[in-house]
């Protein structure tokens, strides 16, 4: 995982959060508020068909009848959800042929955030498709993918221009009324990204995209759902950065992933939204669904970095339907400062020797809190079922928390279950050893911390490896001595 | 070289050092013995500059130039290497990753860009073969899992690899078997040269007979007691320290 220091230190020099500038876009806003009329207007906004309005209108019914969870380790001032603009889409037109059509202040912004395309063409065989604001802006490579049967869009386009496949998945594996947020996200869902994979196609490239927040007020509810049909192969990266705030801002993101027999997903993200200033000011609130399900001999791999949010709820799932399935779970949850993070997985085995790992690794600093959340679930009839978890925490300074709740429900005997847990602090002796070796106390924590994450650093794609490497840094500076 | 005044130094009221005098020069060998808890490992941390330590009068001078104000990675930038009687675990790390990290850290310091990693591969071979330790072991984790013996050559190994002006060795015997304890000596012997300078700490005169010191000097209660040639060592070893304490206390 090589990077250059020179890069390392020009980004620990910037102390403040560098992705905190705010792009002035005219922008076509809703009123704040949300009722029935808002959601038939996003839906008619979005020209979507009667059955996908239907379906929002479902959803918002029953998201009216629940109430905002509060079992997580996480303590906020719930968002009031009637001072929330639901749709705000960059004023410009939808389409573009070409990069030189779009907004020169978009690609600017675009630059700022280090995925100009000039770089994207570096990593070569990345196709990104940027959501900027809820609406989809550039998509690149789309092409190539096409040759092989790969639908890669916004999940607007595929409503329109697929909908057989939206409507028969959509839903199936977040249903609109799973939770609080996942029922909000399907009533007034702006816009995401649609994947499908035909049979037995390998996707030959990383498909990756990045989301960002860009209004003040606006909240931010994405939907992705990526399809990877029988025997099909796909890697998608998704990455978040956002402009800093003082206002809290809301994301409810759902994410569902379907792996039908013999395929394979692998959902890497890395996240890096706004986490609020050194007291605890501003910072985003991130609630997601992330769900998958796998059908026979399929593999879902979810692999996570997460920096950034003032608070963090997220448990990326699977559930392990077919027999000989295997669900993954790696993840890197750092927080600093006073972010909370109550994030985790939920490993359901319902098919015969069905198998699941669970590598977690939380690092607090700061006055943060940062807790492990994990449900290993085995049905009566998952025959020879396997887990392992693993959750390790790192603590820096006395004033941070790091908890872990491992739950295990095993209602077939044959169930192997195996949890290791571990804390560990920096030691100043850990310091003390580097700097003696000419490694000073920035370096020194970057690279204990980098060691601490191996595992989990090494399930991500090459380059994202790198970026998530440079905001473990970045997220941490200043947070010992 | 080094130049240490009337150092005392302590930790919250305690002090541990009552005024240490000491000078090594550029090619000496000086070793520093002494009972348990007299204040070796404290002094070899205080002239690396572990901020630990309050250093409440006196200087530790190097080439002229008071360290007082720098910082430990200045330090080992300016030469000075200490061999840690424990050394620390860093999981997840391997000696190679961490070797490079602290050559190039080095360079930069001195204005330099990083080691190629051809050349740095090529060095990493060569101290490895020096202190005939297995090139697979350099892919584990720093420390993690190794046994004593194994923790104080890889001390060693990283001394090899930055090739400081001044060394200190603390208790790098203690652990190491006897063939260990040759290929560890005669890596530091390798090593040594007119222009730079070893500090070792030991309780024992065995690593003596191979790294052999020009001055050996007795720490006792936070102050050097006595100072003389090899022949101190022997005296130690023939003797104990109860003579010198009775000396000392009168
Ligand atoms: N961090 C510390 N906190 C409290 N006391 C300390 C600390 N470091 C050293 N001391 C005390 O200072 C004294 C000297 O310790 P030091 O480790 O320097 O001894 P030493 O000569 O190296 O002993 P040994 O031969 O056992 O290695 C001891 O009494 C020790 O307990
Ligand atoms: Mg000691």
């Amino acid at each position: 995982m090589a990077y250059t220091e020179e890069e390392l230190k020009k980004e620990l020099e910037n102390k403040e959060y560098e992705y905190g500038f705010y792009t002035d876009i005219e922008s076509d806003t809703f009123p704040v508020g949300l009722n029935e009329e808002i959601v038939i207007a996003i839906s008619k906004k979005k020209e979507e068909p009667a059955w996908m309005t239907e379906w929002r209108l479902e959803a918002f019914k029953a998201w009216k009848q629940m109430e905002e969870p509060d079992w997580a380790n996480i303590t906020y001032k719930k968002p009031d959800f009637q001072a929330i603009s639901y749709y705000s889409a960059p004023n410009s037109k939808p389409k573009y042929d070409s990069l030189d059509e779009v907004d020169p202040e978009l690609l600017d912004t675009f630059k700022k955030l280090g995925i100009s395309l000039d770089e994207q063409k570096k990593l070569a065989g990345v196709a990104v498709d940027i959501v900027m604001d809820s609406v989809s802006v550039a998509t690149t490579f789309k092409k190539t993918l096409a040759e092989k049967g790969i639908i890669f869009c916004s999940i607007s386009e595929a409503i329109k221009e697929h909908p057989e496949l939206v409507r028969k998945y959509i839903g199936t594996v977040v249903p609109q009324k799973d939770n609080f947020y996942a029922a909000l996200n399907s009533a007034v869902f702006s816009d995401g990204s649609f994947c499908y994979i035909p049979k037995g196609v390998r996707c030959p490239m990383e498909l990756s995209t990045y989301f960002r927040i860009n209004q003040a007020g606006t909240g931010q509810f994405e939907r992705t759902l990526v399809i990877a049909d029988e025997g099909s192969y796909v890697s998608y990266l998704e990455g978040c950065t956002a402009p800093s705030r003082d206002e809290n801002q809301l994301h409810a993101a759902v994410v569902e992933l379907i792996a039908l027999d013999d395929a394979e997903i692998k959902y890497s993200t890395v996240q890096n939204w706004f986490p609020g200033d050194k007291e605890g000011k501003g910072g985003v609130f991130n609630f997601v669904t992330k769900r998958g399900i796998c059908h026979k001999n399929s593999k879902i791999s979810w692999t996570q970095v997460e920096t950034g949010s003032a608070v963090t709820w997220k448990y990326p799932s699977c559930i392990l339907k077919g027999d000989n399935s295997i669900g993954e779970f790696y993840s890197i949850a750092v927080t600093n400062n006073y972010q909370q993070a109550d994030t985790g997985t939920k490993m359901v085995h319902i098919g015969k020797n069905t198998r699941s790992t669970i590598i977690s690794k939380g690092i607090s600093a700061g006055k943060s809190q940062n807790s492990y959340r994990g449900l290993v679930q085995v049905n009566s009839r998952a025959e020879n079922a396997r887990n392992f978890s693993q959750c390790d925490s790192l603590l820096m300074g006395n004033e941070c928390g790091a908890h872990t709740f491992p739950y295990i429900e095993a209602k077939n005997k044959s169930a192997q279950i195996e949890h290791e847990a571990t804390t560990s602090k920096i030691g100043e002796d850990q310091i003390f050893y580097c700097n003696q070796r000419g490694i000073d106390t920035e370096k020194a924590i970057a690279l204990i911390v980098n060691g601490f994450s191996k595992e989990v650093l090494n399930k991500l794609p090459m380059e994202f490896a790198v970026e998530a490497q440079k905001l473990l840094e970045i997220s941490l500076e200043g947070s010992v001595g | 070289m080094l130049k240490i005044s009337n150092l005392h130094a302590g930790i919250e009221n305690n002090e541990i050092l009552k005024g240490i005098n000491l000078e090594v020069k550029a090619g000496e060998v000086h070793a520093i013995m002494g009972p348990n808890g007299s204040g070796k490992s404290t002094l070899a941390s205080v002239i690396a500059g572990k901020e630990e330590y309050e250093v409440t009068e006196g200087s530790v001078v190097l080439d002229g130039e008071d360290l007082e104000d720098a910082a430990p990675e200045e330090r080992a930038h300016k030469g000075i290497f200490l061999s840690f009687q424990y050394p620390v675990e860093i999981p997840g790390v391997s000696v190679t990753n961490f070797m490079k990290t602290a050559i190039n850290e080095g360079r930069k310091a001195r204005g330099l860009e990083d080691m190629p990693a051809k050349d740095m591969l090529k060095l990493i071979r060569e101290k490895a073969e020096l202190l005939e330790i297995d090139r697979k072991f350099l892919s584990r984790s720093l420390n993690e899992g190794f046994s004593g013996g194994e923790k104080k050559r890889n001390e060693i190994f990283q001394m090899a690899m930055l090739e400081p002006k001044l060394a200190i060795l603390d208790e790098t015997d203690s652990g190491l078997d006897i063939d260990a304890l040759r290929i560890v000596a005669n890596g530091v012997n390798k090593l040594k040269s007119k222009d730079n300078a070893v500090i070792v700490i030991t309780h024992y005169q065995r690593l003596l007979d191979y790294i052999v010191p020009d001055f050996v000097h007795v720490l006792h209660q936070g102050k050097i007691v006595k100072s003389g040639t090899k022949e101190l060592a022997h005296e130690l070893e023939d003797k104990g320290y109860d003579w010198i304490k009775q000396e000392t206390a009168i």
